[in-house]
């Protein structure tokens, strides 16, 4: 039996010491739902886990003013979920990082985690692009930030470097009149994983929208920035020709796969229905901010 | 015994088992170790179809920490032309499909086993095999399989004298086919299909046995029958039946996949050539491609009735998939699909069929949700076209006490229409339904009914009197829905004492006699009616020692409330005996008390269900989700309520499953593509709403407390009331299974 090495570094510094010195043998753990899965089915055997929930960045929740926050890439679901006013400013992304799994895996699973196993349909990522987040990253050679779109390069697989680690996802201001929504297709209500995942960050004034991001997940081997359903909706009132409009970019930037979990053509289908929903209700929630 | 108070039959007791299954601490199948334990490995066909030409295990023997290496050649051999039964199996299949002999079958077809220091060894050994395959094409879907030119998967099989993956056939009659159809003024005719799907059992089949020096077996296992176990262990590995001592484990769940095995008799060979004790425990992809599951089919139902709703004539053609070797329950859509209704008219044939999948396994009420999920939705039609209510148009038709059934049988009670008055009188099914509640929902309400066989059988009960006065009840069966809390209650109600002095335990196969499988819903029908003949027995003991003590006739003597009396002139003579104190002097007055009775048990009257279900339907997304579901059925006598309600729902929630979303996925290699239980898709929880079951008792005058079986009927009608509930909402019938979303969409955006 191989031996694996479990080191939990209390600073940054340490931890990308560390995964750097281990050259492509170590693997970061943060909950460890996505990892700890992928080691027992052996698709992963790490020499060195370095676990990163002792580093303070990590877990940290910082509310920055103006509705902006700095959220460590550790901070778990349910810690998330109990903060008092981040869900008030970003309802749709809090919401994507609470439906990930079960009670108990919420208790561990991180945004920082779903975003760096890859996955195309990781729930918390099609929120997190359309909230325009910036993703701190620290490697061994120093620092850097990227939107979070830019962070996945196909399904597990990401532009980090050798050593880097993500450390945080800062959230800009929320001007007035804004607010987000995610929703996802699943075929079972819950413990699913998404045929298609979508989400919609507004700002509104006067019932017109001022600003809008579209993310969207699961139909293509990265989550997807739509500009396109976002210009869209940019200067309308939401009326049924803007949203189908919309829905026709969400349909056009498809290209998924047909596989076990949804043929090509329901998950475009289903794109359009989503950006329809998901725009509702983050009109909605806009229109009370 | 008929006359009975109920102080105990009927009461929501406490399960015996309960606090050791909460706590953590019920031994399960993984749960035994031994000393010098090794851990067994199987290997497995990485092919869907090829034939074996050499198994080289030698590198895999030399690694060091390898203790044993098993493939067929190990076995008992049964040649294909020579049939031998065990019960409804023939060991020529059950040998081949435990380690494959001529041929590997599917993907995932045990090759060969090995036993090693621990389960990397194992492992690695197993990639050390060289086995030479000759790969062959493969067929996997049943319309693949009866193609002229599909691959033959066994040259020894025939149908119409012609190479075939037809492996038989059943065929039931009744009157005349054509002119029944002749007479009618309806007819209508559809072709079905349903997905195979597994049981979903939680517990992965997993064993320990031990080999001792002297050749005497031990076998920990759960299963739905250690008698099987022993039996099929004996039969493949020439041990005699008297050295085999299999123990039952607790189950986590078998409906009916259990009453097979794939690893015992493997792990015993393996023990026996290692001279260590053996574990083998398969993981949940194990479990998934090369265990169960229910048979997929393809099936065409014609009924025709008369315009006043009269059912004149019904033919069923149902095509199942047996998996690789040959056995799928034919008799379940063939005898159960038409069986509660007086129809003159009958052709019903059953075409068993092989392809390059695992081998299928019972699964509640066997083959029969199949039947019910084509019949009862032609009936549906036919109800629609004429105008009927589909309630009424069923109580119209039901069988008669006296009918004959096409399977044999002339029926007895028959308390068909009280389930579907039980729906029909129920608030569900009267209150309105709105079915656009909203824009793109829509919602629809459907009913369907069910028959099933139920089952007698042989069961052993043991009745000991301990000698503080308390009872210990020993049962041949495993306890999969609750019946050990059942017997505790038929057992403290017949011998009058609290039900928390009884303890009600499972045997194992050198302890109790024989008892035959926890299957065919026969369990609690037949252990119930043995224990009461215990009892019974046991009471008379009980009688005489008090009378002996009296010095007075036996026949003066009666037994009330755990206590001896004297009746008749001697009433009042003498103070009452207890049971405590009657075990307290048995020795002097005899020796201990108790006995053991076998029976072969008869008069378990079949099973009849009605169910009324409301979907919502998702137009957009093509979701499904049941709203509300009722059950009715008549159960005889509920021995326990919460066990019997218990049935009820969990066979709804897999029928739920089974029509909504479960289905087996294969890739073009033949490979199983979703063997987990995130693509796998049974239902969760929040998946289903609470499940109301009407539980109608009606007792079985053929057996002492009324009882009649529960646990397969509920799963029959859900399939189709679900499908005609989803046709109330769409205007729009689904004949093929599962109504997965992208099936829904594509056919509310298909033309017709
Ligand atoms: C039962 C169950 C249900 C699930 N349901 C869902 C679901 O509904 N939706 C969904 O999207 N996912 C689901 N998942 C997957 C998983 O829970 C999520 O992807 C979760 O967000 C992963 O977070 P984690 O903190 O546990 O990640 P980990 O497992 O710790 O890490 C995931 C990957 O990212 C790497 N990593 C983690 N943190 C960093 C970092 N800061 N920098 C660099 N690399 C890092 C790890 O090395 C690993 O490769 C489910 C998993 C389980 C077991």
């Amino acid at each position: 039996m191989t031996e694996i090495r479990y080191l939990a570094p209390g600073s940054l510094d340490e931890a990308v010491k560390a995964f750097a010195a281990a050259s492509g043998a170590a693997s970061i753990l943060a909950g460890g739902t996505d990892l700890l899965v992928q080691m027992r089915a052996g698709v992963r055997q790490p020499g060195t886990i370095i676990d990163i929930k002792k580093i303070p960045a990590l877990t940290a929740i910082e509310e920055l003013g103006g509705g902006a926050f700095r959220i460590g890439a550790a901070v778990p679901g349910a810690v998330l979920a109990e903060h008092p006013t981040f869900g008030k400013a970003w309802p749709g992304v809090l919401e994507a990082i609470n439906l990930i799994g079960s009670k108990q895996v919420q208790g561990r699973a991180s945004p920082g985690g779903n975003l760096c196993n890859g996955s195309p349909a990781g729930d918390s990522v099609p929120a997190m692009v359309a909230a325009g987040a910036v993703v701190t990253i620290q490697g061994p050679n120093g620092g850097r930030e990227l939107p979070v779109e830019a962070v996945p390069a196909g399904p597990g697989r990401l532009n980090l470097t050798p050593g880097e680690i993500v450390v945080s996802f800062t959230f800009p201001d929320r001007p007035k009149g804004s607010s987000d929504a995610y929703l996802r297709m699943i075929p079972r209500t819950e413990m699913d994983i998404a045929v298609v995942g979508l989400a919609v960050n507004l700002s509104m004034d006067g019932g017109v929208v001022t600003a809008a991001r579209v993310g969207l997940g699961a139909v293509a081997p990265t989550v997807l920035l739509v500009g396109d359903a976002a210009a869209a909706l940019v200067g309308s009132r939401l009326e049924d020709a803007a949203l189908e409009k919309a829905a026709d970019a969400c349909r056009a930037a498809c290209n998924p796969i047909n596989d076990k979990r949804g043929t090509i053509a329901y998950r475009t289908k289903v794109a359009g229905v989503l950006l329809k929903r998901v725009a509702a209700i983050a009109a909605q929630r806009a229109g009370g901010n | 015994m008929n006359e009975m108070s109920t102080k105990w039959i009927g009461a929501r007791t406490i399960r015996p088992d309960g606090a050791d299954k909460v706590t953590g601490r019920a031994q399960y199948s993984a749960d035994y170790n031994m000393p010098g334990m090794v851990w067994g490995k199987i290997l497995r066909s990485p092919h869907a179809h090829a034939a074996i030409r050499s198994i080289d295990t030698s590198k895999a023997e030399a690694l060091p920490g390898v203790k044993a290496v098993v493939t067929a050649k190990d076995m008992v051999s049964f040649p294909v032309d020579k049939a031998v039964a065990l019960g409804i199996q023939d060991m020529r299949w059950m040998a081949r499909n435990m380690l494959a002999h001529e041929k590997a079958l599917f993907h995932g077809h045990p090759i060969a086993a090995v036993a090693a220091i621990n389960e990397q060894v194992a492992a690695e050994a197993c990639k050390l095999i060289v086995v030479d395959y000759e790969v062959l094409p493969h067929a996997i879907e049943i319309e693949d399989a009866i193609k002229p030119d599909a691959p033959i998967l066994h040259d020894f099989m025939k149908h119409e004298g012609k190479p075939s993956n037809i492996a038989g056939t059943m065929v039931l009659k009744a009157g005349d086919i054509e002119n029944g159809f002749a007479e009618a003024d309806v007819v209508v005719e559809r072709t079905f299909t349903t997905r195979p799907v597994h049981q979903g059992y939680i517990e992965p089949h997993a064993c320990t046995v031990s080999y001792a020096a002297d050749g005497r077996v031990t076998i920990w296992s759960s299963s739905q029958g250690q008698f099987m176990v022993r039996a099929m262990t004996s039969l493949l590995t020439g041990i005699p039946q008297s050295n085999i001592r299999a123990i039952p484990a607790e189950i986590g769940g078998g409906f009916g996949a259990k009453t097979i095995v794939y690893l015992e008799p493997v792990a015993v060979l393996l023990s026996k050539k290692s001279g260590r004790p053996v574990k083998i425990v398969m993981s949940r992809d194990d479990v998934q491609r090369a265990t169960g599951p229910a048979p997929g089919s393809l099936m065409t139902v014609k009924i025709g009735a008369k315009k006043d709703g009269t059912l004149v004539a019904a033919k069923g053609d149902f095509y199942l998939q047996a998996g690789c070797l040959p056995g799928s329950p034919l008799r379940g859509p063939v005898g159960c699909s038409f069986a509660a209704y007086a129809i003159p008219n009958v052709l019903s044939t059953g075409y068993d069929v092989v392809s390059n999948r695992s081998k299928v396994a019972a699964y509640r009420a066997p083959g029969a949700p199949h039947g019910a999920f084509a019949a009862e939705t032609v009936l549906d039609e036919i109800a629609e076209k004429l105008g009927l209510d589909p309630l009424e148009m069923r109580i119209r038709n039901s069988v008669k006490p006296g009918d004959k059934a096409i399977y044999g049988a002339v029926f007895g009670d028959v308390t068909f229409t009280e389930t579907v008055d039980a729906i029909r009188k129920h608030p569900h099914y009267k209150a309105p339904l709105d079915k656009n509640p909203r824009p793109g929902v829509k919602r629809g309400r459907g009913v369907a009914s069910g028959f099933w066989y139920n089952a007698g059988g042989e069961s052993s009960v043991q009745v000991n009197i301990t000698e503080d006065g308390n009872v210990v009840v020993t049962t041949g069966h495993p306890d999969v829905g609750g019946s050990r809390a059942s017997i505790a209650n038929v057992v403290a109600e017949l011998i009058g004492i609290e039900h928390g002095r009884v303890n009600v335990i499972i045997g194992d196969t050198q302890t109790i006699g024989f008892s035959n499988l926890t299957g065919g819903s026969r369990v609690t029908f037949a252990s119930a009616m043995v224990a009461t003949a215990s009892c019974e027995k046991v009471i008379g003991q009980l009688k005489d020692r008090a009378a002996k003590i009296w010095k007075i006739d036996a026949d003066a003597v009666k037994w009330e409330d755990g206590m001896a009396l004297p009746a008749g002139d001697n009433a009042g003579k003498f103070p009452p005996l207890s049971l405590k104190e009657l075990a307290a002097k048995a020795n002097e007055m005899g020796g201990p008390i108790g006995t053991q009775v076998q029976l072969n048990t008869t008069g378990a009257d079949p099973g009849f269900a009605t169910h009324c279900v409301d979907v919502e339907v998702d137009v957009d997304l093509g979701i499904i989700r049941v709203l509300r579901y009722t059950a009715a059925q008549d159960v005889g006598r509920a021995l326990h309520p919460s066990y019997v309600e218990g049935q009820i729902q969990g066979g709804v929630v897999q029928g739920i499953g089974w029509a909504l979303s479960e289905e087996y996925l294969y890739d073009k290699n033949g490979k199983v593509d979703n063997a987990t239980f995130l693509d796998y898709r049974m239902p969760v929880c929040s998946d289903v709403p609470m499940i109301e079951a009407l539980v109608i008792e009606i007792p079985n005058s053929k057996h002492p407390q009324g009882v009649r079986g529960v646990g397969e009927a509920p799963i029959v009608p859900p399939l189709a009331a679900i499908a005609n509930a989803v046709y109330d909402a769409l205007g729009k019938r689904f004949f093929a299974l599962p109504m997965s979303p992208p099936k829904v969409t594509e056919r509310l955006d298909a033309a017709d």
